[in-house]
């Protein structure tokens, strides 16, 4: 017991001594939590908008000027002739070209009826498509003031209330998502790699023929990234709380031992790949590969699973991350008891069992 | 013709505050087999590595082959070979590939580099191993080639640091035959080791403790100044200080 | 000049002879932007909807069949509970709750005017915002009908839909059919391009280091710049390499449209790949071990990325942000490989973007061969 202690000792010196992993470590996660609190959000705001305007009269630079006062839009440039839409849109600024009528306050009143031409780089389909409905709206509303017929209008105004996320902040889903992939990131990629090395550089060997059994060895190889995962996932929970003011609604202690639970799927994980990598290079990539990608982008947190395929619906009923993001939304959002997400527990639960068996048997195969 | 073709005057290497090498002083002639004895973590390997330009030292003065080694590394570079202890060929290359590649670095010529290739293989017995990966290859034969590597470009002095760790002793032996070859030829050799038996193949030796140089001179001399049998017994002298 | 030849030999050798890397470097790519192209979506359809109806008139019937058949939106149920739509929301079996109020109908016919009651459920952000996004337009479209109804009940020999309209036709350029994956599957070449670029260059320098091979080359004569090229030229040629089969892919299984200059674009990744070889080297002269190389990179390519504009556009950040990735040479090459791919945008589009991403391949290489040291 002396003697296994004294390993993870010195597995925990190895760690901590070396600043520079535990600098980015640390430091990675809370650059991110910031840049996604702070930078990265859908809203669109500032789109460089081109306007050809053959009337130039009074309604048109009415028109022009509610767009411009919106705040959702910058004026690039007027154009003058249909010609110079395809050069603008290949310069990269412009996102939408407004094209009015001639005569284009005549034609309103004589005819009752007008035409805008809006064109929308579609490079990027949302953004475009947001912004024919920003324009289409701005201007749905302008001819509504200018014509108030009280008959023959009709308006139904929605009123909107938001449930969990009252400022639909971004943030709220990522911090849950961005401790999964610590979470996996830590203990599972570090994991394997610290093993890897062992083996690598040769000096696996030396411990194997220790007095140490060699569960004792991996054991001792995995409590400090246990430690430093767990740890880290907290400082990002406290960051998203008191930055951000992502809540803990739920119960903490659940949460926790939840973390928990995920650590075990992610420890075994990072064993089993260590078991079958040569190499630390092998170990990162297969690391980066198979769990760290698929962690991101099939576990629903960045991209919503309803809407792919349904082949890539089906394969993250595997990824572990899938389920660990259900209950941490859960807990922390809505406040979920156990009784709400006893299910996705169970099953990180059997991933837990099935992978540490399995890496087990892969190890002790590798050593005979 | 230089003749102390090593120099270190006061030869010093600091790591923050220890002194990993303390004000050696010493001269190797040309031609020498010079021994450079120590226990481990006496600080023969940070000795070697500031000759061969691998580390900076902290002070003092050295030379290799006339060139100083503060100011003209590079140049002493093209007049040296080394061997490390840790590794000196590529484990995924083949045998003919090594050769290939260190002979190319050091500037050979095609025709020159296939020459060496064939001499080295025949002289070495590994007609059958040309093709085969380093890592097939048993330790003793993989010493054997990375020597005759490191002096494939005809250097004036090959520094050895612990060469023969970890093989039997007749592979030992097989490769101080090698050394001695070198040495016949003009090459100095200039090795580090602390097998003290080895000390005897030397034809001076220097014994680091500590950093510092205890004793300087002739195998011969130096058994009879501590009155003792063996090298391993001079050293047990000067180590227990 | 020899000597260059010889490293290059020896590096493509140990590549290609890394079994177990070979397939990580040539397949994984191929597949990851099959999958991550495939996923990555923020087409959002099936929106689930629950409706609470307490008016139970033509008109609330007409709104919720208009839910219904669009595109977006499924019906989940419909009760006159609000305990029990509360309950499914929080079970999350729906996404947004409709509340209709019990005098919708004679409050339109009255007055003209009305209330409806949404409430969505906002842990995805994004996902809210569309939802209510879509609610709007078939709200609009909804009163639009309504609304060429009772007009034309009232004056039917006006023949024109709405008094004072503004027709507002729209037509999309450059992805007609507004096919999220043909805006990222060139932003996953970026990414593809520089993991090869930055990433591996980087531990392959460093693994020298770790396993001690490098000091055997650090006491030959080596010049500096030959060994540093020797070791980064492979990597560059094998990143070329992968942007093209990537290309294919991206033309034959995703038809990705590639309207602009070929050379254009590779001479663009070029200088570009020699930019990230170089932010790889640099790393791997801070570095001693492969786990530190990897970090460093894995931090670096993570925020590089989240500022390039692959998954928000740079406009929409806050100032401060879009000042930062300036600093991102990623962010150039997304945009100049959207321009030319997807727009045909030339030379003279992207010169600015060509001259600022030979500047930081330069500088950062100089910098880099600077601080590599044959002696420590």
């Amino acid at each position: 017991m002396k003697r296994f202690y004294a390993f993870v000792k010195k597995e925990f010196y190895h760690i901590l001594r070396d600043y520079r992993t535990m600098i980015i470590l640390f430091g990675m996660p809370i650059a991110q939590i910031m840049l996604f609190g702070f930078a990265i959000t859908n809203e669109i705001k500032d789109a460089h908008i081109a306007i050809l305007d053959p009337s130039k009269d009074y309604t048109t630079s009415r028109l022009n000027e509610k767009l411009l006062s919106s705040g959702y839009f910058i004026l690039d440039k007027y154009l003058n002739k249909p010609e110079e839409i395809e050069p603008v849109f290949q310069e990269g600024r412009v996102k939408v070209v407004l094209i009015y009528d001639e005569d284009f306050s005549q034609n309103m009143l004589k005819y009752n009826q007008a035409s805008i031409q809006i064109i929308a780089d579609a490079t990027d389909p949302n953004t475009a498509n947001t912004l024919i409905n920003y324009v289409t709206s701005i201007f749905q509303d302008f001819v509504l003031s200018q014509d108030p017929l009280p008959k023959s209008v009709v308006r139904i105004i929605p009123e909107i209330r938001f449930r969990y996320n009252q400022n639909l902040k971004g943030v709220f889903l990522f911090v849950p998502g961005l401790i999964t992939i610590i979470l996996m990131l830590v203990t599972a990629m570090m994991t394997s790699i610290s093993i890897t090395k062992e083996k690598e550089m040769g000096t696996m060997e030396i411990l194997l023929a220790s007095p140490m059994k060699p569960i004792q060895i991996i054991i001792a190889k995995v409590i400090p990234y246990i430690f430093l995962s767990f740890s880290i996932s907290i400082i990002v929970l406290i960051l998203g709380y008191f930055v951000f003011e992502v809540p803990v609604i739920g119960s903490l202690t659940l949460l926790l031992l939840e973390f928990l639970l995920f650590i075990i799927v992610a420890l075994a994980l990072g064993i089993l790949i260590s078991t079958i990598s040569e190499t630390q290079q092998v170990a990162l990539m297969l690391s980066l590969l198979g769990l760290m990608l698929p962690t991101i982008i099939l576990s629903g947190f960045i991209f919503p699973l309803e809407n792919m395929p349904k082949i890539l619906q089906w394969i993250s009923y595997i990824i572990p991350a899938r389920w660990f993001i259900v209950i941490l939304k859960n807990i922390m959002l809505k406040g979920s008891g156990i009784e709400l997400i006893w299910k996705e527990t169970l099953i990180l639960a059997g991933f837990a069992i099935f992978f540490i068996v399995v890496s087990l048997q892969k190890f002790k195969i590798r050593l005979s | 013709m230089i003749e102390e073709i090593i120099t270190a005057r006061d030869l010093t290497k600091k790591f923050g505050d220890f002194t990993a090498v303390n004000r050696i002083s010493f001269e190797v002639k040309r031609g020498e087999i010079f021994g450079f004895l120590g226990a481990n973590g006496a600080g023969k390997t940070t000795a070697i590595k500031m000759f061969c330009g691998l580390l900076y030292p902290t002070s003092g003065q050295g030379s290799v082959a006339g060139l100083d080694i503060f100011t003209e590394r590079e140049k002493i570079k093209k007049r040296i070979g080394y061997m490390s202890q840790k590794f000196s060929l590529y484990e995924d290359l083949t045998v003919a590939e090594n050769i290939t590649f260190y002979a190319g670095i050091y500037g050979l010529q095609k025709k020159d580099i296939i020459e060496k290739r064939d001499e080295l293989t025949d002289k070495l017995g590994l007609g059958d191993f040309e093709n085969k990966l380093i890592s097939s290859l048993p330790l003793g034969w993989r010493q054997k080639l990375a020597f005759s590597v490191a002096i494939i470009h005809s250097p004036d002095i090959v520094f050895l640091d612990e060469p023969t760790g970890g093989v039997d002793p007749i592979t030992r032996r097989q490769f101080w035959d090698l050394i001695n070859e070198a040495a016949h030829s003009g090459v100095t050799i200039f090795v580090t080791t602390h097998y003290m038996d080895e000390a005897e193949y030397c034809d001076r030796i220097s014994m680091m403790v500590n950093g510092r140089i205890e004793a300087l001179g002739k195998p011969s001399q130096l058994k009879t100044d501590y009155n003792v049998e063996s090298m391993n017994d001079v050293f047990l002298k000067l180590a227990r200080g | 000049m020899r000597v260059l030849l010889y490293m290059l030999q020896k590096e493509f050798k140990q590549i290609f002879r890394n079994k177990a890397m070979l397939p990580i470097i040539f397949i994984a790519p191929m597949v990851q932007l099959l999958i991550l192209s495939n996923a990555m979506t923020y087409e959002i359809h099936n929106l689930k909807i629950y409706f609470n109806d307490f008016d139970y008139s033509t008109l609330s019937q007409r709104l919720k069949n208009k839910f219904s058949h669009s595109d977006y939106f499924i019906t989940i149920g419909e009760s006159t509970s609000r305990e029990k739509a509360e309950e499914v929301l929080e079970k999350n079996n729906t996404d947004i709750i409709c509340e209709i109020p019990h005098d919708f109908e004679k409050s339109i016919q009255r007055d003209g005017i009305a209330k409806i009651f949404l409430k969505v459920n906002s842990i995805d952000g994004m996902k809210a915002g569309v939802a209510i996004n879509y609610s709007q337009n078939i709200i609009q479209e909804f009163t639009k009908e309504i609304i060429k109804e009772t007009t034309m009940a009232a004056n039917p020999e006006i023949l024109i839909d709405m008094p004072k309209q503004a027709n507002i036709p729209f037509s999309n350029w450059y992805n007609e059919r507004l096919d999220y994956q043909t805006y990222m599957v060139p932003g996953l070449l970026v990414l593809l391009v520089t993991i090869i670029g930055g990433f591996l260059s980087s531990m392959n320098v460093v693994r020298e280091k770790e396993l001690g091979t490098i000091e055997q080359i650090n006491v030959t004569p080596i010049k500096k710049h030959h060994f540093i090229i020797g070791k980064l030229l492979p990597f560059w040629i094998l990143g070329l390499f992968i942007f093209t089969i990537g290309l294919i892919f991206a033309k034959v299984v995703f038809h990705v449209p590639i309207i602009g200059s070929l050379f254009l674009l590779y001479s663009f990744t070029a200088v570009f790949l020699f930019a990230i070889l170089g932010a790889g080297l640099f790393i791997s002269t801070m570095t001693d071990t492969q786990q530190q190389a990897m970090f460093l990179s894995w931090f670096f390519l993570v925020v590089f990325i989240l500022m390039s504009g692959l998954f928000t556009a740079i406009e929409n950040m806050p100032t401060w942000a879009q000042k930062l990735t300036l600093l991102n040479p990623l962010r150039y090459f997304m945009e100049v490989i959207r321009m030319v791919m997807l727009k045909g945008s030339g030379l003279k589009d992207v010169k600015m973007h060509f001259f600022i991403i030979s500047g930081f391949a330069v500088s950062i290489n100089a910098f880099a061969v600077w601080r590599y040291r044959k002696i420590t």
